[in-house]
């Protein structure tokens, strides 16, 4: 929305601990930054943060417009798994690729369109209202698969989850691309405004001429594309649809990368490109955690202390502190008393 | 006179009542007491859990961490007794200290930092669940003849066995149902459901009742864990994953507002009991698959919401109405 040296002011702490995060990779494992061209595809450990961090990075696109209504959307991970056995059995089936990734989508967007009717015609809180949905959803998942881990060999579903264009593997073209599109189309015109403003207050905003209803419905639309999309690159990844295991607290992963990118649970001002960094940091700390050759029980209890340290950093209270600190700080105040006489004197 | 804040409680008991005879009709073997005795047995490390979860609930907040808090309770007891030569009762008082303060630093967190509590006790799942991974990746079997005295204790009912395990639940529900009515911290818990700001304009002790609620959650998931591991028989780090939404499913079909202030510990028992009726119709129909379980519950679940959206509605026009009704009276007397 805003020129360019805000929209770096904004995301600027996000970078920051990205490059820490990055710069811990290269301090455990020196040649992190190294990328080979092999085969006709590009091989490196960061194309591997990149690559690996696309099922959240899809995800946290459309959670970011989600919360920014103030809402929240716990059934993704749910979604995942539902898309990806659509896919798997559309595939199955004996159906070409296009169709299976269509199915997917509309599967994704049926689910999406059921939770945005549930918050914006029903009016129930949306934490409520899309928990039915990952309760049930991973029933309906395997209802699909018929409880089993559906395996697949259409090579072009398969080219989806690790195939390259360019030399540039595909999950990353896909979440760089619709990024970008969602970035563009939201800031591009009055659509991202009206998003926060909802966030911001509903009701006002109604008032003021808003067709809440439709939009929200909408955004959560999109949430359920853009998790039937990363559904589809992880079946395609791993040649199967695992129905009880796709997705599995990926939601919270998304949720955690939308709150590290700086972005109010509150609703209102968001910023989808300073989520889609925190999506990357989730991922470089999962890659540390993995190139320091930890033993892997110590992952979960890492990552937990990394994200209370980053969200107890972010939190109210502390900014609060910060701020009052800076304030009544002691050291601002003699500097400001020593150069008043100096003014004087020069007078 | 039935009021308004009752009526969830009384459709959860109607639906449970329903749900059984329907399954009675169905299989006349499922109104057996060993049934019912199996119910409570299966149904009683979530139903303890699912007891903590309503005071969160009621307070407005939510825990996410429990299903973790039982596994890290399990896997903690399981090498405790493996690789020393403490008394489980010791191991179960110490574990119980730990869940307690555990849960207690979150409602800290969540009070002082003025975090939300989705996000706290999101960080907290996986912290707890990190360190039970940290104590041992591998299933640990419990073996020790305290445990076999405790598993052999139950109440025979002609050929059905009340099990220990399934005598504590009821215990705690009896108590979480004191706690919330007849105790002054009950009454915090729902005025602080109502409205944080309205609760600390009346002298409700925000932070002391925040940080009570937590820590009675993380306590009861502790003694969750005890009985899980009672049940098993072993300590599990990857065991009880999304059990705290199976305890959300329970209070939300036990009639608890998810927006909190209103609701019933009692309405958790039943949730709990509708539940385990769920799984039990479906082992003994045979050919129904276990997912139906997950979609049955998340169909309950939003046929309840749908309820408690519904009553709102109904008494919002009412008081509308009142409303407009005095407003033409006293239009009418001027």
């Amino acid at each position: 929305m805003g020129p360019k040296p805000s929209l770096l002011k904004r995301i600027l702490p996000q970078l920051i601990i990205l490059a820490a995060a990055l710069l811990l990779n290269v301090i455990v494992f020196p040649d992190f930054f190294q990328i080979d061209f092999r085969n006709g595809r590009l091989f490196g450990n960061l194309i591997d943060v990149l690559n690996r961090g696309a099922p959240v990075a899809l995800l946290c696109i459309g959670m970011t417009l989600v919360i920014a209504t103030k809402g929240i959307d716990l059934s993704v991970g749910a979604v995942m798994a539902i898309s990806g056995a659509v896919a798997a059995s559309t595939v199955v089936e004996g159906h070409g690729w296009g169709t299976a990734l269509l199915a997917a989508l509309l599967a994704g967007g049926l689910c999406g369109l059921w939770n945005g009717f549930l918050v914006a015609v029903l009016r129930i809180q949306p934490i409520v209202a899309t928990l039915v949905l990952m309760v049930a959803g991973r029933g309906i998942a395997q209802l699909v698969t018929e409880g089993k881990i559906l395996t697949f060999s259409n090579e072009g579903l398969i080219q989806l989850g690790s195939g390259t264009v360019f030399g540039l593997p595909t999950p990353i073209l896909i979440w760089v691309v619709l990024g970008a599109l969602v970035t563009f189309v939201v800031r591009r015109s009055a659509l991202g405004m009206l998003i926060e403003a909802i966030g911001i207050n509903e009701r006002s905003s109604r008032l003021a001429g808003i067709n809440s209803r439709v939009l929200l419905v909408c955004v959560y639309l999109l949430t359920g594309l853009c998790a039937a999309l990363a559904g589809v690159i992880v079946a395609a990844d791993i040649k199967g649809a695992d129905a009880n295991n796709a997705g599995l607290w990926l939601e919270l992963d998304a949720i955690l990368a939308v709150v590290i990118g700086g972005n109010s649970l509150l609703g209102g001002r968001f910023s989808i490109v300073a989520s889609l960094l925190g999506a990357l940091i989730i991922q470089s700390i999962n890659s540390v955690i993995l190139l320091s050759g930890m033993p892997p029980e110590f992952n979960l209890v890492i990552k937990a202390a990394l994200i209370l340290t980053i969200l107890v950093i972010q939190s109210p209270r502390m900014g609060n502190l910060i701020y009052l600190i800076r304030a009544t700080g002691p050291q601002p105040q003699p500097e400001a008393t020593r150069a008043r006489p100096k003014k004087e004197a020069t007078q | 006179m039935i009021r308004a804040t009752h009526l969830p409680l009384l459709v959860t008991l109607g639906t449970f009542v329903l749900a059984y005879a329907l399954c009675g009709y169905a299989y006349p073997a499922m109104l057996s007491t060993r049934v019912i005795a199996n119910l409570l047995t299966d149904n009683a490390f979530i139903g303890i859990a699912a007891v903590g979860m309503t005071f969160v609930i009621l307070s407005g907040g939510i825990d996410l961490s429990i299903g973790s808090i039982i596994a890290f309770t399990g896997v903690f007891l399981a090498v405790i007794l493996r690789d020393t030569s403490l008394h489980p009762l010791v191991a179960f008082a110490i574990v119980l200290a730990l869940t307690t303060c555990f849960g207690a630093a979150m409602g800290a967190t969540i009070h002082y930092l003025e975090m939300p509590p989705f996000i706290v006790t999101l960080a907290g799942m996986f912290l707890a669940r990190g360190a039970a991974y940290v104590l041992s990746t591998e299933s640990v079997p419990i073996t020790h003849e305290f445990y076999d005295t405790l598993q052999g204790l139950y109440w025979k009912v002609d050929g059905a066995r009340f099990r220990l395990i399934g005598g504590v639940m009821v215990l705690t529900f009896i108590a979480g149902i004191l706690i919330a009515h007849r105790t002054r911290f009950g009454q915090n818990v729902y005025a602080l459901g109502g409205g944080e700001q309205a609760a600390k304009l009346m002298g409700v002790p925000v932070a002391q009742t925040t940080i009570g609620i937590y820590a009675l959650s993380g306590g009861l998931a502790g003694l969750s864990g005890i009985v899980f591991s009672l049940y098993t028989s072993a300590g599990y780090s990857l065991a009880t994953v999304g059990v705290e939404l199976d305890a959300i499913a329970a209070v939300v079909i036990g009639g608890t507002l998810l927006t909190g202030g209103y609701g019933f510990v009692a309405g958790t028992f039943f949730g709990i009991l509708i539940m385990g009726l769920i799984q039990t119709y479906i082992v003994f129909d045979g050919t129904l698959s276990s997912w139906w379980t997950k979609i049955v519950i998340g169909g309950l679940l939003f046929a309840f919401i749908l309820l408690q959206k519904g009553l709102m509605w109904a008494t919002q026009a009412k008081a509308g109405q009142a409303k407009r009704k005095k407003a033409t009276g006293f239009a009418a007397h001027s």
